[in-house]
């Protein structure tokens, strides 16, 4: 389990610096620039704004120092020789960003992402207990009506996309009735609608899965003995089939997960919530580099971190993998 | 229309090929009564989007002076605020939200499963670095990677298939692999590899073919996939551009009016939906149909 986790994680590392560098010089490659968007940039301002921020430099230069200053402090010897903190020696630095003036991309996140956490984490927790429970449901009534209902309600939350289930419950419960305010992020009840409208996808593909991974662990073999030795129903389905049915939805959690934490770009504008995935694709609208490059990485350090947990959960889950 | 020129061929093909698994999924497929309402709402989504809007009024006629109306005896659905025909909208809309579902699929289907059966018939080292590259692929940030490619290139539709088909072809690969990696040990590609046939041959000729259940299956639940994408991006701005309108166009100027003209929301809205929710049960009718398990890993 240790070699396997160490070998897990040392991986990660090529991984990440694929992902940079593929971001990296990606958003280099593409035409225009942080500031030209701004009015009224004379010629020579620019010329200052690009040596200021070393634009100018060789493109091979910039990203050599973009990953010197992106490794921690504790391996550069000249800060260590200076002496640091703590936080200072393995903090992350993300550099200043280009559009906000004055502010750190690193500043950024800290402001953002306890926002996209907190939309996270309810759109999770309702997308687990109303899609778990509807997933169990369907399956342990395979081709009933109940099934048929589940499955129903299930699909209606994949079909039925974020950009139109938000829209249609501002228009009926905000606007028409009025038990909440149409947009903004103050009062916690300004939480229902966004976690609701995040969490009904998820929440639909787990109860699919769910249905899908149980039914499939139901007609095995140890099942059949568990009925045969008189295990009741629900000792069935608790103690021996759900433990292996739950494994689609482990391995769909991780990656969704790393997916809701980090915000919906379309929730967070339909409500005007001040997220983080609001900041990322405008972000790449506006050539902000640094930004787009701490956003990305954030991103995909949660999806390998994600999956690693996973995979630790599936042998738990699963002791036959442990063997494989 | 292009499926029932396909069919043709295909239905002459079957005796030879063995008849009774395919009869046999075509009967358990028409016991199921979602999927054959998922077909049947497809078919009619088709035809009335391919020859609806031969008949039915201009989608770009304006008439400023009728503004948006609600739904009324002109217009069945009412218009959006430029005047024009919301029915007729939605109909042009669906021409190519569909057509990037299909082409866009075709895409992915085509990568995929090239790039799946490959990996699963080389093995070895070659298997787990084309793996490895589309585990690295998948931690990508896809929007990142869209709106580079469509600031880069201009908001282009044929870069809109490509870019799409090139991100969902990352799950089509890894259950073709899964898939490819079962039959290969079977003992009829021992049996070709010992009658001398070439690793192209083995690849195209005997291992692909038997993956067709799973593929068809999961080519029908990577349209509404697709299509879901599209429209998300069109919904940020990115998609398709005016005058061409797609089903997700529609539905973010509906959100952006719905305030007082719900239809224009309501509408496009359902109709997306109801399409997504017949290929969706189509798939899954299939999949039952030709008893696919969902490839692990």
């Amino acid at each position: 389990m240790l070699r396997f986790l160490g070998y897990r994680l040392l991986q990660a590392f090529p991984v990440m610096l694929i992902i940079i560098t593929g971001t990296f010089f990606m958003q280099r490659y593409v035409p225009g620039g942080p500031f030209t968007a701004e009015k009224a940039v004379t010629p020579e301002v620019l010329r200052n704004l690009n040596a200021y921020y070393h634009l100018d430099d060789p493109l091979w230069k910039q990203y050599r120092d973009y990953l010197w200053d992106l490794c921690p402090k504790a391996f550069h010897p000249e800060a260590l020789a200076r002496g640091l903190d703590l936080k200072q020696a393995f903090g992350i630095d993300f550099r200043p960003s280009f559009k906000y003036p004055n502010r750190t991309v690193n500043e950024i996140i800290a402001d953002k992402l306890p926002v996209s956490l907190e939309l996270g984490f309810y759109s999770l927790l309702f997308a687990l207990v109303v899609g778990l429970p509807l997933g169990v449901l369907a399956a342990v009534r395979r081709n009933t009506w109940i099934d048929y209902l589940c499955s129903s309600v299930a699909m209606t939350g994949i079909c039925v996309p974020t950009f139109v289930l938000g829209p249609l419950l501002v228009l009926l419960f905000a606007i028409h009735i009025g038990w909440f305010n149409a947009s903004g992020w103050y009062a916690p009840i300004d939480r229902v609608l966004p976690s609701l409208t995040l969490g009904s996808v998820y929440a639909a593909y787990i109860a699919r899965l769910a249905r899908g991974g149980l039914l499939e662990v139901l007609s095995q073999d140890f099942i059949r003995t568990a009925r045969a030795k008189g295990a009741s129903e629900a000792r069935v389905i608790f103690r021996h089939a759900l433990r292996g049915g739950l494994l689609p939805v482990v391995s769909f959690l991780g990656p969704a997960i790393a997916g809701i934490l980090t915000g919906s770009f379309v929730i967070e504008t339909i409500f005007q919530i001040p997220g983080l995935g609001r900041e990322f694709v405008n972000s790449a609208f506006n050539r902000d580099y640094t930004l787009v490059l701490g956003t990305v990485i954030l991103y995909a350090a949660m999806i390998v971190g994600m999956n690693l947990v996973v995979d630790v959960v599936q042998v738990w889950l699963n002791p036959k993998l442990k063997f494989e | 229309m292009s499926a029932q020129a396909q069919s043709v061929p295909q239905a002459a093909e079957q005796p030879e090929q063995g008849r009774s698994p395919w009869s046999d999924a075509w009967r358990r497929l028409r016991r199921n009564r979602l999927a054959l309402f998922g077909g049947i709402v497809i078919a009619v989504m088709l035809l009335l989007c391919l020859f609806g809007p031969l008949f039915s009024q201009s989608y770009e006629d304006q008439n400023l002076d009728l503004g948006a109306t609600p739904p009324g005896a002109a217009h069945w659905l009412g218009t959006d605020t430029l005047g024009r025909d919301l029915f007729a909208r939605i109909l042009f809309g669906g021409r190519i939200s569909i057509l990037v579902g299909l082409v866009a699929t075709l895409v992915a289907l085509v990568i995929g499963v090239s790039y799946g059966a490959i990996a699963a018939f080389a093995g070895g080292k070659t298997d787990a670095v084309m793996m490895r590259i589309v585990d690295i692929l998948y931690a990508l940030p896809f929007a990142i990677f869209v709106i580079l490619l469509m600031v880069f290139f201009g908001r282009n539709i044929f870069l809109l298939f490509i870019a799409i088909g090139a991100v969902e072809w990352l799950t089509m690969a890894r259950i073709v692999r899964g898939q490819a990696l079962s039959v290969k040990h079977m003992e009829f590609i021992e049996a070709a590899r010992a009658l001398g046939y070439g690793r192209r041959r083995i690849i195209f000729r005997h291992i692909i073919p038997n993956l067709l259940g799973p593929i068809i299956v999961y080519t029908t639940l990577t349209i509404p996939a697709v299509m879901l994408l599209e429209a998300f991006l069109s919904f940020l701005g990115l998609g398709v551009q005016p005058p061409m309108s797609s089903w997700g166009v529609l539905i973010k100027n509906g959100a952006d009016t719905m305030e007082e003209f719900w239809w224009l929301l309501v509408f496009p809205g359902s109709a997306f939906s109801l399409t997504l929710f017949s290929l969706n049960f189509l798939g899954d009718g299939l999949r039952d149909a030709l008893d696919v398990r969902a490839a692990k890993d």
